[in-house]
């Protein structure tokens, strides 16, 4: 038997994938299914005077049209907030209510104004065009900086501002400022991104009436959720009686986390037509008006410093830019995922954030790949970097000075978290060394002789996945505990079959997870099956996003897992009449302790089924149901290295060489754990030089709305990523895993930004640093030399 | 409504199309072909991408009576007597696939490369992917299985 625990093994997932055979929301058709299509707004801001839809209801094939009154009429919720945020004067944030269809007013360009239901696609599209909407045009703002000036999004939130929020010692931290040596400040846009899973979101509501069930397939990170907010804050539907079915989802990457407006119009809608099921399919560029958009910050931070450039104080001020209306998770992401994390790495001993977040007339802002933790590191990273300019320091030899150091664990930082474990400078030295830093200046020198200006860049990056546990999230106002389910069952003839809470969007829960439990059992990998996504066959889960899956989801597997064998000795001891605790398991057997009195895994498990002669005591079935709740948040780091080269020419900046050195704790699976690195990677330089989400500040139109106007990095816009791991295993969960999955989003934009200021020798540069930017800015800089 | 008629995957079919209908609706809609995917509006993501004739093509950008007496190949049509394509083989040697939504289009895009250029370099590999985004793996892997694969394709 192969030990599969912590093995390159192949994933079970790729051969549907690769021959077409995936199950994704939209290869899914029910028997008499309609299609509906969203009339979006086309204006930033408006007040709507009235809809006519008659037009629409006469046009081929329309089944019907529906509007905000109709949804109102039947008593439909406010898509709620998750999180409530408390400010810095004790207060709630400004929670305006968020209609599934628009009632009395839209707010950003995409906004839901109606719901056109025909018997074809073509047809609903075809008549949505014919629904008139009067609308009186309103001011509008969609600039972050501008927010708290600019005209009213909500009559709820004066000024626009939904909270003030603070974190950290104020007092202390003035106190440090007051005694520093040298102060370093820093000022940065992070900019506003939209997260593009390749799959776009799809719907399909359908209600039975014979058994008044409804069943939503949905393009969803985490169906359960999805059914829990459905349930008890929209539609009030009782939760027994709603079906989520999620399996094949392509791509989520936070955005596919919350409760739509949409999906939520379609399970209303196919009970107003009496059942009739009811498909919806965004196309590309509705995804880049209502998908939940990222980031966008606006930033301030300084670091007081020693004269030998040790930290002694930071301070940050944001100004995070919530969109038109609060996501699920909106409130949570710039405060308690970003302000807790300010502390990076560093023994910096006082610390004050302040987070201003505002509604703008643009798509709503939540959670993507990373959420507040590639804010954060962002933040400290390049101040980090500032720090080590101004002190006139070696970029590594800083970060070393002021490391938390592997005998310093738990780590108490001034900003809420415990670290559990990490080896920061271990990381640091192999990542050095696999860019071979010695010799960095003598390749400068040679790109310098070329005409091209080199520079590299570091990002020691530290994240908090796995978010936890439910008791500290729910003080910190969280409406959900954050644990994960898990049930292990064998079948009589031996095969396992494992119901998981977390959900699989790309991260290959089929193989890792298999692996874990055939190690765990010593049984063939190939007899395990994974299954998730389908509220109708798992149990009650959390879903998968904050790289919570290994974490959390698989310590929930493994505590099953444990049960399971606990459960299995009591069979193996009645069946080779021996005591319980005499009863020992290992590799697939139990076994007499002392004795060669043995049976097989397998031989438990149809015991188990056939009971014949089992005494009263033992229950019958091998099957049992775990849920876990972590003791704390998993802290995974790592440091990551860009090397970089600009054509002072065309402002292109090529990557020349990337390290990524980073610690996960336990790995089950290197070849998927790469994997995801090189995704996170790949969003973080498509952040740092590509992507951005632009509004026309005069008329709060979507410029970047498509595939033509959105960079996207593309394969030519990549190298190959070097990656190297250590491995410093949680000490607070059962599998030793930290996560993986959002490392490389959140290192690689303070990484290639500070390689791309060292060679341009300036920080006036923010994200996306496109060609346009780097050639001015490189023309600048050899400027003097020319003259 | 007008009659098409092409061969799909080895088997002749024949349907009529409202005129406006693209092929990768025909394939998906029609003819139940879910592998190829729909994920953008303007030709750019590469999700779609079948063989027409042999090449590859974007199903997206090409109505389905353009492909009236074509020959043309999906990704359900790639494995033979259940053995996978050395293409779709070496994705999964190298993890060339996350969540597998754009892997049909980019599978059916390295076969045409490879049938170009039977040993593209990593540059080439790149360039050539111009017209697919995958936005799961940083095509590190997806280069990596498409260079093996030349070399299973080459012998």
């Amino acid at each position: 038997m192969p030990d599969t625990g912590a093995q390159r093994v192949l994933r079970k997932e790729d051969n549907r994938f690769l021959t077409g055979r995936g199950h994704y929301t939209d290869d899914f058709n029910r028997q008499g299914q309609a299609f509906g299509v969203f009339v979006r707004s086309e204006m930033a801001h408006a007040r709507i005077k009235s809809i006519d839809t008659s037009q629409a209801e006469q046009a081929p094939g329309v089944v019907a049209v529906f509007t905000g009154k109709d949804m109102e009429a039947d008593g439909v919720g406010s898509l709620p907030c998750g999180w409530t945020v408390t400010d810095k004067h004790g207060n709630p944030h400004k929670a305006p209510p968020h209609w599934p269809l628009a009632r009395d007013r839209v707010r950003y360009v995409g906004d839901h104004v109606a719901f056109v239901v025909a018997e074809t696609d073509a047809q609903a599209r075809d008549a949505a065009e014919l629904v008139e909407v009067d609308y009186e045009p309103l001011d509008a703002v969609v600039e972050t900086g501008k927010a708290l000036n600019g005209p009213q999004v909500h009559d709820e939130a004066p000024d626009n501002l939904c909270f003030d929020w603070e974190i950290g010692d104020k007092q202390a931290t003035d106190d440090a400022f007051a005694k520093a040596d040298r102060v370093s400040k820093i000022e940065l846009v992070n900019n506003r991104l939209i997260p593009n899973a390749i799959e776009p979101r799809a719907a399909i509501g359908e209600y039975d009436p014979g058994t008044d069930e409804y069943t939503l397939y949905s393009t969803s990170q985490n169906p359960h959720l999805l059914r829990l907010i459905l349930c008890a804050f929209v539609l009030n539907l009782p939760e027994h009686k709603v079906r989520v079915v999620a399996p094949d989802v392509g791509g989520g990457f936070g955005s596919k986390i919350y409760c739509y407006a949409e999906e939520t119009v379609c399970v209303w809608a196919s009970k107003k037509l009496n059942g009739r099921p009811i498909k919806w399919l965004a196309t590309r560029t509705e995804a880049f008006q209502a998908d939940a958009h990222g980031r966008d910050h606006i930033t301030t931070a300084e670091m007081a410093m020693d004269k030998d450039g040790k930290f002694l104080g930071m301070r940050v001020d944001t100004l995070a830019n919530l969109g038109a209306y609060l996501s699920n998770f909106a409130t949570a992401v710039p405060t308690y995922l970003y302000g807790t994390l300010l502390a990076g790495q560093y023994k910096t001993p006082a610390i004050h954030g302040n987070v201003k977040a505002v509604f703008t007339n643009t798509a709503p802002v939540d959670a993507y790949r990373g959420a507040g933790r590639p804010e954060a590191t962002y933040v400290v990273e390049r101040l980090v970097e500032r720090c080590a300019r101004d002190m006139n320091m070696d970029p590594a030899e800083i970060r070393r000075r002021n490391f938390v150091q592997p005998d310093e664990f738990p780590y108490q930082t001034p900003v809420a978290l415990t670290y559990d474990s990490g080896q920061y400078e271990l990381a640091l030295d192999e990542a050095l060394k696999m860019i071979d830093y010695p010799n960095f200046a003598q390749r400068r020198q040679e790109s310098e002789r070329k005409g091209k200006l080199r520079g590299i860049g570091f990002s020691a990056y530290i994240e908090a996945c796995g978010i936890a546990p439910s008791q500290v999230v729910g003080a910190l106002g969280a409406g959900v505990g954050l644990w994960e389910s898990a049930q292990v069952r064998f079948n009589a003839t031996g095969s396992i079959s494992v119901f998981t809470g977390s959900h699989s969007h790309g991260q290959g829960h089929e193989t890792t997870f298999a692996q874990m439990v055939a190690d765990k059992f010593g049984t063939d990998y190939n007899n395990v099956d994974i299954v998730h996504g389908d509220t109708g066959r798992i149990p009650m889960g959390m879903g998968t996003y904050g790289s919570r899956s290994l974490a959390v989801g698989g310590s929930a597997i493994l505590r099953a897992c444990d049960k399971v064998v606990e459960k299995g000795k009591k069979i193996a001891a009645h069946m080779l009449e021996a005591s319980v605790d005499d009863i020992e398991f290992d590799s697939g057997t139990f076994r007499v302790a002392g004795t060669d009195k043995t049976k097989s895994i397998g031989e438990i498990a149809f015991a188990a089924y056939v009971p014949h002669d089992f005494p009263q005591d033992v229950e019958p079935g091998l099957d049992e149901t775990a849920f876990y709740d972590p003791a704390n948040f998993t802290y995974p780091s790592g440091v990551h290295i860009a090397e970089i080269e600009i054509d002072p020419d065309t402002g292109e900046t090529e990557i020349a060489d990337w390290v990524a050195v980073d610690d996960f704790g336990r790995v089950i699976n290197p070849m998927i754990v790469e994997g995801q690195v090189h995704g996170g990677i790949a969003q973080g330089v498509g952040q740092a030089l590509l992507e951005n989400a632009v509004y026309d500040p005069d008329s709060g139109q979507l410029v970047t709305g498509s595939y033509q106007d959105y960079t996207m990095p593309r394969a030519d816009d990549l190298p190959s990523f070097r990656v190297g791991m250590t491995e410093t295993p949680c000490p607070h969960n059962p599998v030793g895993a930290k996560g993986c999955g959002e490392a490389g989003a959140i290192a690689a934009p303070a990484a290639l930004m500070n390689a791309i200021t060292d060679a341009l020798g300036t920080e006036e540069i923010q994200m996306p640093a496109t060609r346009e930017k780097v050639w001015r800015l490189a023309q600048q800089r050899l400027a003097p030399a020319a003259e | 409504m007008p009659t098409v008629t092409m061969t799909v995957n080895g088997q002749q079919v024949s349907r009529e199309v409202d005129p406006r209908t693209l092929l990768v609706d025909f394939l998906r809609n029609e003819l139940h072909l879910t592998g190829t995917h729909v994920g953008c509006d303007t030709s750019q993501c590469g999700a779609c991408v079948v063989h027409v004739d042999g090449t590859s093509q974007k199903a997206c950008t090409m109505l389905a009576m353009q492909a009236d007496g074509c020959e043309i190949t999906t990704i359900e049509g790639l494995a033979k007597n259940g053995e996978l394509h050395p293409m779709q083989a070496a994705f999964k040697e190298h993890h060339g696939l996350q969540c597998g939504f754009c892997t049909p289009g980019m599978v059916m895009s390295a076969v045409d490369l490879v049938q170009r250029n039977p040993d593209p370099n990593e540059h080439e590999v790149r360039e050539w992917l111009e017209g697919n985004i995958c936005r799961c793996t940083g095509y590190h892997n997806i280069v990596k299985a498409i260079q093996h694969a030349a070399k299973d394709m080459r012998g």
